[in-house]
């Protein structure tokens, strides 16, 4: 899902899979057939009740903190570049990086396990230093679109980077 | 390139008038200020700028012109504000333009010595004034260590966060003055001050001085030479508590000085160990509260002495299962005996000891739980002496266990190279080989066979009191690690961080609003707060004691080997 503010504006989203019902299910009864069992075994309901609590504050933490609903990738020529991620409960974790820190916008490939997987990273480098790499930030690391994807979202970032090079030498 | 305007958002309704502000070249960005109405002197506008600029240090100029008409556009006030770009010249002179009601304003350049007539892409970025001045940019920590190039290449943001912060002499002055220039900006709707906050700030001042007078009183009598003698200065550093009231008499003496801090990090230490003296206090008297209500303190005091009647008849009954054939060892039986009885007359020793002090018990925990009142910490302190005091018999049985071992391993190491026909050569350091006459290897072998077959019951005398005064230990660093947490947590920053978390900056979000074709971009700054676990690490206050100094594997070669273990050495004390 893409968005075209400006011609140096672009924003880029990408959606992950929600959270599925069965596995929720699933989760919630095994917990509770397991506290069941104790209870029968122990005679005292302060177990089932702790149960109870136990899935409420546990659903709650996934949600808050660990189910990423959507990442997205801000990208403002001459300012910089934004990274969001929401989560489930409608947190937002966000991170602005300057164009002056950005090297580049590159694929990159990795071994994982038994196959290749790919991924979108953000180069950075030091402003006192533009030959060396300082630090690379992966992207949509809980999405992991697909290559095709990938192909798109790293398009329009280049267009926007490429406005940044050649700025300078026209002005 | 494109051209970024920084816009506060309290100046949108504000009436026609210029723009001040400063003109970043190197980033081609106009941070604006605040907006001067009609009508003005120009000369006084210039004056009044230089004047600014020197006080603040920061280059503020007129930067163009914004025109709010609220009917239909008026062509003799545009004008007009054209007009004024060759009075207040600046390059490129910016026009702001909105009708009515509309969220979407019309951004121009007027550009007098340019050579290309390219249009210039706009980007218009509201931000909120007053948080940007009172929030304070933390850098990502490890970009902190590279200082060699912050002169040159400074963020951006960082520059634009300054900018607003130095001016704050601009912002005194606003358009409901009877002055020459009549200003809008964020404070325009009413100077903000607390009658409070002013009172507290003019009382501060004759309460420092007294209690600056007080500490001098206090810490003079602590140096001065009457408790440096050899005995009470042994006992003072072995003590806890007084370490930690002379750590906590340091930080009043940070909070209590005249100095003004500095720059933000001063400040916010200074504010965190008041709020954390603050809290200690609080929970201090809490506590206190709570013991001598319904007596509890006396009912502590009873249950003392069985409680160390009870440790002792346990450690005897140990000793007597040591004596006998403890887990189906076979003891060596006359070694064994002697250690057994020397042991148990040393318990019978210490319950005499702790029977002869029990009347005087209740009145000398009366008197001592008082202190609490200077702080839980001190109070956590206390408990912690209690205890080393109390349990001082197992510290002096693990003293002689281990002496006695150590000897034990290096007469036999020393005897195992004997029987080997070498020697320590002290001056090399090393081990050479030598020779022995008959005599001495003879004896040398009778001692070591003896001191090998004795050595298992040694070993388990050790081992028994090794593990009761490591667990004292352990309860002992618990207590120190609590303490430890109290004093360093910065309770200010987090309490910051949750209700005004504007002003703990991690970086900035923009938030993209809503557009119209032909007109410039809208964007909306905001204020990205730090996270919690940084806050913490930036600004935990600094504590005096280490954690334990050796690592698993020294620590396991010491136990071995029989010397004895320091594990909580406190800073600055020597290593001998």
């Amino acid at each position: 899902r893409r968005r075209q503010h400006s011609a140096s504006c672009r924003e880029l989203a990408v959606r992950c899979p929600r959270l599925q019902l069965r596995s929720l299910s699933a989760v919630t009864s095994a917990v509770w057939l397991a506290a069941y069992g104790l209870f029968v075994l122990s005679e005292n309901s302060m177990v089932l009740s702790a149960a109870i609590f136990i899935t409420l504050i546990g659903l709650i933490i996934y949600l808050h903190f660990v189910k990423i609903d959507q990442e997205s990738l801000l990208v403002i020529g001459s300012l910089g570049i934004q990274v969001t991620s929401s989560y489930a409960s409608g947190k937002e974790s966000t991170t602005f990086i300057e164009m002056g820190q950005v090297k580049d916008v590159v694929i990159n490939e990795a071994i994982h396990m038994q196959k290749v997987i790919y991924y979108l990273c953000i180069l950075l480098q030091d402003p006192g230093d533009p030959q060396r790499v300082s630090e690379v930030v992966p992207l949509f690391q809980s999405s992991k679109p697909r290559l095709d994807c990938l192909i798109e979202v790293y398009k329009s970032c280049q267009e926007i980077l490429e406005q940044r090079k050649t700025a300078p030498q026209s002005s | 390139m494109v051209l970024k305007v920084f816009f506060p958002s309290c100046c949108s309704s504000a009436e026609s008038g210029i723009l001040i502000g400063r003109w970043i070249s190197e980033q081609n960005s106009a941070v604006i200020l605040a907006v001067v109405h009609f009508p003005f002197i120009p000369v006084q506008v210039k004056q009044y700028l230089s004047e600014v600029q020197r006080v603040t240090k920061v280059s503020v100029s007129v930067l163009g012109s914004w025109n709010n008409s609220k009917q239909e556009k008026e062509e003799s006030l545009s004008e007009f504000l054209e007009d004024l770009g060759t009075i207040f010249s600046h390059e490129p002179w910016i026009q702001i333009s909105k009708e009515g009601d509309s969220k979407f304003w019309s951004c121009s350049t007027l550009q007098k010595h340019s050579n290309n007539p390219k249009e210039e892409e706009i980007i218009l970025v509201y931000y909120d004034q007053r948080k940007v001045m009172l929030s304070h940019l933390h850098p990502p920590l490890d970009t902190a260590t590279s200082t060699d190039h912050k002169a040159d290449d400074a963020s951006k943001l960082s520059a634009i966060f300054d900018t607003v912060a130095k001016s704050r002499i601009l912002f005194m002055t606003d358009r409901y003055d009877d002055g020459p220039i009549k200003l809008t900006h964020w404070q325009s709707d009413g100077v903000e001050a607390s009658i409070i906050v002013e009172l507290m700030k003019q009382a501060s001042v004759p309460v420092c001085m007294l209690l600056t007078f007080l500490l001098s009183l206090i810490s003079g009598i602590c140096r001065s030479r009457v408790l440096k003698f050899w005995p009470l200065s042994f006992l003072w550093s072995k003590l806890s508590t007084c370490e930690q009231l002379g750590h906590r008499l340091q930080h009043l003496q940070v909070i209590i000085s005249n100095k003004k801090a500095q720059n933000q990090t001063q400040l916010m230490r200074k504010a965190n160990i008041f709020v954390s003296l603050l809290i200690d206090v609080a929970l201090g008297i809490l506590l206190m509260s709570w013991l001598y209500r319904k007596n509890r303190i006396g009912h502590l005091a009873d249950t003392l002495i069985p409680v160390a009647d009870h440790v002792a008849e346990e450690l005897q009954d140990l000793l007597q299962w040591l004596m006998g054939a403890p887990a189906g060892l076979k003891m060596n039986r006359a070694l064994d005996q002697v250690l057994g009885r020397f042991f148990l007359y040393h318990i019978h020793l210490w319950i005499s000891y702790i029977h002869l002090m029990s009347p005087f018990i209740e009145m000398i925990l009366w008197y001592v739980g008082l202190s609490a009142c200077l702080g839980l910490t001190v109070a956590l302190c206390i408990l912690s002496d209690i205890i080393a005091l109390l349990t001082f018999h197992i510290y002096c049985f693990y003293v002689y266990g281990a002496r006695l071992y150590c000897l034990k391993i290096y007469g036999l190491s020393s005897l195992w190279r004997l029987f080997r026909g070498k020697k320590w050569n002290v001056l090399r350091q090393r081990v050479d080989s030598c020779s022995y006459d008959l005599d001495q290897l003879f004896i040398g072998t009778l001692l070591f066979t003896i001191l090998l077959f004795l050595l298992p019951t040694t070993a388990l005398y050790y081992l028994v009191f090794t593990l009761l005064r490591l667990l004292v230990v352990i309860v002992q660093g618990l207590i120190h690690l609590l303490v430890d947490l109290i004093d360093s947590l910065p309770l200010y920053s987090i309490i910051l961080r949750l209700c005004r978390s504007y002003r703990l900056a991690a970086g900035v979000k923009f938030r993209v609003l809503e557009q119209q074709d032909g007109k410039p971009l809208r964007l909306l700054m905001q204020i990205n707060p730090l996270s919690y676990s940084s806050v913490v690490q930036t600004y935990r206050l600094p504590t005096y004691s280490c954690y334990p100094k050796d690592s698993w594997t020294s620590l396991c070669k010491k136990l071995f080997l029989g010397e004895l273990i320091y594990p909580w050495k406190h800073k600055g004390e020597k290593q001998d």
